[in-house]
């Protein structure tokens, strides 16, 4: 008999959450131990209790802000570099030679720094997050740029396009595919260094995100809560990466055939 | 030298062989464009064009004092082995490289960058903008040059994918279509413009045989029709004497014309014609010699 229903992959992705799903539950009754392991149904009770008290969705507004802003400084700042580096060879150099620094750094590294500078609040964070955003960005870009094929390059110039009207026209939607992937990267490390850096301090006057949100119940053995804070950072990662990155993809870099 | 004005699309004239007055101007404007190898047209004119580059330091001359005529409507070919400079001397006519020598005139007036005056058409098929459908390849130079409105470029692109056979694709993306395809969107794309020329820079040479045959073709046919100027780099001997009016016969060492041949007689029907394989058997000859006098050099 032939299963056509298993070769839908929403089909077959179901099937995997479910099987996660039901191992959580088996485990976490097996063991009955709230304390070290919660079963999936006393997570999604804590998640739905600190929803409806409100706690978990301003924890996640909060981060969610915080994670704004430092994306969107770090793109600002990849964009005013990466622009220097495609107009001069000096801003090349300087460029290349600032992400081979730079982008081995984890940036939580340098919170503790961040800290001294900006005293323990949101800007120490935003400025890790920027950081994190910065380098990974700006080195898929600038190579991006670079890989801009000469037969497209003088397409442009054919048509009398210079200056910013050539990257306009040409080479941003001709670097589009590694820009997309820079801006991937850069949000998948910004949300891991936002609750890195929260868990090491999150609140300040009492407004704490979500990493504040798992080290605050972490401390109040509310364990229940804390898995419920882990699943809510693995949902917005999901729902931003297959929600926002994969439909931008089908509707461009896939349907130009750019990626497969 | 002199020049005069053609009422009708002001190409100037060079009237090199003509004594004129007033009253001859007037009637040398009549004198038929489509007609090669006359002596009044003359829309492209290189002049002692010789050019160089650096290359480690070395200089490499890549064509050598070069001088032509190009007249209005007519299909001349540049005809090479790989590294004679023809595909240097075509940059340099579409204004890519600025010769360290000579001058290049397009309609009277010195080429000294790019411009959509000459349309290039380059082998490689990532010159189509792979975010862009068929219909959006075509109309992006009329809207990006700013020659037509939106409305006005939509309406030439669709008549000239038409022209080429591609009415059915004008919402396909590039990456769907065939190597054959990309190229006549890529001559849609130049031709749509009206360009003063058409550069083509080996367009068929990524291409299996038969397709180029057809390629060359519809080309022949496409000219029949608009009766644009063409400069067209091949190192294929039978391609460039069945696309061409006149043919280049170049060498390298440095890049400099060996002869020239008038092919106007020969065509897209001409293959199995023994003048055609006699003059094809002739270049080659020409040319092999050539490159055995220079022991580094292979085609």
């Amino acid at each position: 008999m032939s299963s056509d229903w298993l070769h839908s992959v929403a089909v077959r992705r179901t099937l995997v959450i479910l099987l996660l799903a039901a191992a959580w539950e088996g485990y976490g009754r097996f063991l009955g131990d709230p304390l070290l392991f919660p079963s999936l149904s006393q997570t999604v009770t804590a998640l739905l209790d600190s929803t409806r008290t409100g706690e978990l969705p301003s924890r996640l507004l909060n981060s969610l802000g915080t994670l704004g802003m430092g994306y969107a400084a770090g793109v600002a700042i990849a964009t005013v570099l990466t622009t220097f580096a495609i107009s001069t060879r000096f801003g090349a150099d300087f460029l290349t030679m600032l992400t081979a620094m730079f982008s081995p750094l984890p940036a939580v590294a340098l919170l503790p720094m961040a800290i001294l500078w900006f005293g323990i609040g949101q800007p120490a964070i935003v400025f890790v997050i920027m950081f994190s955003v910065l380098w990974a960005l700006a080195l898929n870009a600038q190579s991006g740029f670079r890989g801009v094929s000469p037969a497209l390059r003088m397409t442009g110039y054919n048509l009398s396009l210079t200056g910013w009207r050539h990257v306009v026209h040409i080479l941003i939607p001709a670097a589009f595919p590694s820009i997309l992937a820079g801006l991937k990267i850069g949000w998948a490390f910004a949300w891991r260094t936002l609750i890195a850096a929260e868990l090491v301090f999150g609140a300040s006057s009492r407004s704490g995100g979500l990493g504040w949100f798992i080290s605050e119940h972490r401390n109040e053995l509310a364990i229940d809560q804390v898995f419920a804070g882990m699943l809510v950072v693995i949902l917005v990662g999901l729902l931003v990466e297959i929600g926002i990155f994969r439909t931008v993809e089908r509707f461009t870099v896939i349907r130009w055939g750019m990626q497969r | 030298m002199t020049y005069c004005i053609n009422n009708h699309n002001y190409i100037p004239f060079k009237l090199s062989a003509v004594r004129v007055g007033l009253g001859d101007v007037i009637s040398m404007s009549k004198v038929k464009l489509a007609e090669p190898l006359s002596i009044a047209g003359s829309l492209l004119e290189l002049r002692g064009v010789t050019l160089a580059y650096a290359d480690a330091g070395r200089r490499v001359v890549a064509a050598e004092d070069i001088s032509l005529d190009v007249a209005q409507s007519d299909r001349i070919v540049l005809l090479g082995p790989s590294g004679c400079g023809k595909s240097t001397l075509l940059k340099a006519v579409g204004g890519f490289i600025t010769p360290e020598t000579g001058t290049i005139r397009l309609a009277g007036r010195p080429v000294t960058e790019p411009s959509p005056d000459g349309m290039m058409v380059f082998q490689e098929f990532d010159q189509l903008l792979p975010w862009k459908t068929v219909l959006g390849n075509v109309m992006f130079p009329m809207v990006a040059s700013r020659r037509f409105g939106r409305e006005a470029a939509r309406e030439r692109a669709q008549d000239t994918i038409r022209r080429v056979g591609l009415e059915k694709f004008a919402g396909a993306y590039p990456h769907t279509l065939s190597g054959g395809m990309k190229q006549r969107v890529a001559i849609a794309r130049a031709l749509a413009l009206e360009p003063k020329m058409l550069l083509m820079d080996e367009p068929f040479g990524a291409l299996d045989a038969l397709t180029r045959r057809r390629m060359q073709h519809e080309l022949l046919s496409l000219w029949q029709e608009l009766r644009f100027t063409l400069v067209f780099v091949t190192h294929g001997i039978e391609e460039a004497i069945i696309v061409g009016s006149r043919v280049f016969v170049m060498t390298s060492h440095p890049g400099s014309i060996l002869a020239e041949f008038d092919v106007r007689e020969f065509g897209d029907h001409s293959r199995a014609d023994p003048a055609f394989a006699r003059l094809a058997g002739e270049i080659e000859d020409m040319l092999l010699e050539r490159s055995q006098r220079g022991p580094d050099y292979v085609i």
